[in-house]
């Protein structure tokens, strides 16, 4: 067991995975030399060279293409995107192809890809840089989505991915690299496609996932102190989408409150919602309610970027009228 | 063929060493030379306006990333190094021609009457780009990596429908070359004969990317394969960046299409102040550029042909620090916008559920008010 950053944990997987499997190579912009923008992969292309790391031209949708053809041809590529919103680039490769070779070929052939990719605001990176667009990916059948919080769900979601056979839209955040967690030795491979209850309550429901699980918890810890009692299901996969899980929290509970990284109208809060009222409709006490960003193009000034962003203060707030509103 | 296998391509391509094709009239030490196609004629007061130019722009860059130093700017793309390539170009432009740039392009924003305050403004996050593109005939910075590419072409075709005799002209660098946007603008605008010049700043670097991981020829030979012709220049040199732009922009004001520029330049300083250059790149390839450095050789060629005295150079320096500390000043009195302004410019129109949500964030704020009272 050892305790580790985020960004610690998915560069130690990969090169752990590049070290099991010689199929295993990374591609995308200035991860070779530069280390990756965000230093995933530091040290790699010393120790595996540029035939299994490699520096490409800026063209998202030319390296995405060249992975995808890789790994029809039995290798695994993990393509680095710099930034989700850069993945908008290669939407064609990624939802026309990657997604659909495996269909149209009549399952011959697979595309046994990652794509690893930060998305998240409050960076000051401006409008077209600090998107949260992982619900294009999970709406794709063909694709999945995983959005790891901590470093050891990093680590093994990161193996997993790296070993499943389909294509994998793996979702890092900026504000998670630097977080630090216990990652046990010897991790296994995650059983894609489960989310987890990451902390038991009574009271309420609140279901996250990436950056919004460590908000869920800040909320979680004061609403305690309010007397209210919050279980939160972090989804980890956002597709598949553990419907389950969700759903049996929130047939304990009565009550539930999604926060969602995106925007709300058609968000991926809205999907949730829809699960709970499908699997749970009986067990509601309340209104599901849904905390997202305001629906305006993320600022790049400070204060504005704060204000347009889900805080733990809009969380509470949200879940304090929700579960007034059961009467309870 | 042999390969160099940490950058995985061929050594000894024209992308490597100095091609012959290189225009160039003013040589780094200052020398005028002749180029049988290219050739400027400019008064010596002219020639001391575009000196003047390039030492201000060279000043609020450096303002602007002390400024970024101090924190009081989010982020900045410095244009060091890059002085010649933007004044000289910019001085080749009417006020007619559009000018859609990256996010570099400070010394053609300044060229084109762009108060610096608002390119600051935009940077420290107080306004987004705070000039009117239609009153500057300059468009908005482009932050994503060659997208307005299409967009010029897009404009120039609709200079075409109207018979206008202006140009577009579009900045980008050495990495967007190798964007589908930048290749697809290509095509469309050799198919539709659209006026417009591609001004490719060759700053050798993309971050981190060496030109070589773009290219394997050298990126103004692009052109050729398009259907419109390529130029090199030396894009330190401002003489040669002025004419070269000068007969492309002529040339596409006169029905005969686009011109691939590549303005052989070099990025001085990091690609944003997020960026650390000496990562991945040899202090002695910054000290060759150093030698080429574009202000030096048009000063040496001013004292050379006693066009400029002691005194002319200290009522520039004396100018040019003074716009800079002025441009301190303003921006550092640049207020933070009010929270409910991220509810402005989302659409033109009223739109029902942003009603709805500023409503509810304005009441939600008026909350914390009623608290302190």
């Amino acid at each position: 067991m050892a305790t580790m950053t985020y960004r610690q944990a998915l560069r130690d997987t990969l090169r752990d995975e590049m070290l099991r499997d010689e199929n295993v190579f990374v591609m995308g912009e200035e991860i070779g030399v530069f280390e990756g923008s965000y230093k995933i992969t530091e040290g790699l292309l010393k120790e595996f060279g540029p035939k299994r790391v490699r520096d490409t031209p800026i063209a998202e949708e030319g390296f995405v293409g060249a992975a995808i053809g890789a790994a029809m041809l039995g290798l695994r590529p993990v393509v680095e995107i710099m930034t989700i919103n850069f993945s908008l680039l290669a939407l064609d490769q990624i939802v026309n192809h990657a997604a659909k070779i495996y269909g149209m070929f009549g399952g011959q052939c697979s595309v046994p890809m990652v794509i690893r990719t930060p998305g998240g605001g409050g960076q000051q990176l401006g409008a077209t840089h600090s998107q949260n667009v992982e619900l294009f990916y999970s709406f794709i059948p063909g694709l999945k989505v995983l959005a790891p919080s901590t470093p050891a769900e990093a680590s093994s979601m990161l193996r997993a991915a790296i070993r499943d056979d389909d294509p994998v839209l793996f979702l890092e955040n900026l504000a998670l690299y630097n977080t630090r967690g216990e990652v046990p030795d010897d991790l296994e491979p995650a059983e894609i496609g489960r989310a987890a209850v990451t902390r038991p309550g009574t009271d309420v429901t609140i279901i996250a996932y990436s950056r919004m699980a460590h908000v869920a918890a800040e909320a979680a810890d004061k609403l305690a102190t309010d007397g209210i009692s919050a279980e939160i299901v972090d989804l980890r996969s956002l597709r598949p989408l553990d419907r389950e899980t969700v759903v049996e929290s929130v047939r304990r509970t009565g009550c539930a409150v999604v926060a969602e990284d995106d925007w709300l109208t058609y968000g991926i809060g809205a999907e949730i919602a829809a699960t709970i009222q499908e699997g749970a409709f009986d067990h509601l006490d309340a209104p599901v309610r849904r905390v997202a960003m305001a629906e305006v193009p993320l600022p790049y000034s400070k204060p504005l970027e704060l204000a347009a962003l889900p805080s733990a203060e809009s969380l509470v707030t949200a879940v304090r009228d929700t579960v007034r509103a059961t009467g309870r | 063929m042999i390969v160099d296998a940490a950058r995985g391509a061929p050594l000894g391509t024209d992308a490597q060493s100095p091609p012959p094709e290189l225009v160039q009239l003013l040589t780094p030490e200052g020398e005028r030379v002749e180029h049988p196609e290219y050739d400027v004629n400019l008064t010596p007061e002219e020639i001391k306006g575009l000196y003047r130019d390039l030492v201000i722009v060279r000043r609020i860059d450096t303002e602007a990333v002390a400024l970024t130093r101090q924190g009081e700017l989010g982020i900045w793309a410095s244009l060091l190094g890059q002085e010649a390539a933007q004044i000289g170009s910019a001085h080749a432009l009417r006020t007619g021609d559009m000018a859609f740039p990256s996010y570099r392009e400070h010394g053609v924003a300044w060229c084109r009457g762009v108060d610096p305050l608002d390119l600051l403004g935009l940077f420290r996050g107080v306004n987004h780009a705070g000039w009117d593109p239609k009153a500057h005939n300059f468009h908005l910075y482009t932050i994503v990596i060659g997208s307005h590419a299409l967009h010029a072409t897009g404009y120039a075709m609709g200079i075409q429908r109207d018979g206008a005799e202006n140009a577009a002209i579009v900045y980008f660098g050495d990495g967007a070359t190798s964007q589908g946007d930048v290749n697809e603008a290509f095509v469309w605008s050799a198919a539709q004969n659209a006026p417009i010049v591609f001004f490719c700043q060759n700053n050798q670097w993309a971050i981190s990317e060496p030109l070589e991981r773009q290219s394997r020829i050298p990126l103004y030979r692009r052109a050729e394969g398009f259907g419109f012709p390529g130029v090199r220049v030396d894009g330190n040199d401002i003489f040669a960046v002025l004419a070269v732009t000068r007969k492309a922009l002529d040339n596409a004001r006169s029905g005969q299409g686009p011109t691939l520029i590549e303005a052989f330049t070099y990025r001085m300083g990091a690609h944003t102040t997020t960026d650390d250059p000496t990562r991945y790149r040899l202090q002695s390839e910054l000290e060759s550029w150093k030698l080429k450095d574009p202000i030096e050789r048009l000063k040496a060629y001013l004292v050379k042909n006693e066009m400029a005295d002691r005194e002319f150079f200290d009522a520039i320096d004396a100018e040019a620090k003074q716009v800079g500390s002025d441009l301190r000043r303003r921006c550092l009195e640049l207020p933070d916008p009010e929270p409910t302004a991220i509810w402005e410019n989302v659409y033109a129109t009223e739109h029902s559920l942003l009603a709805e949500e500023r409503d509810q964030f304005t009441s939600y704020l008026a909350s914390f008010e009623d608290v302190s009272r």
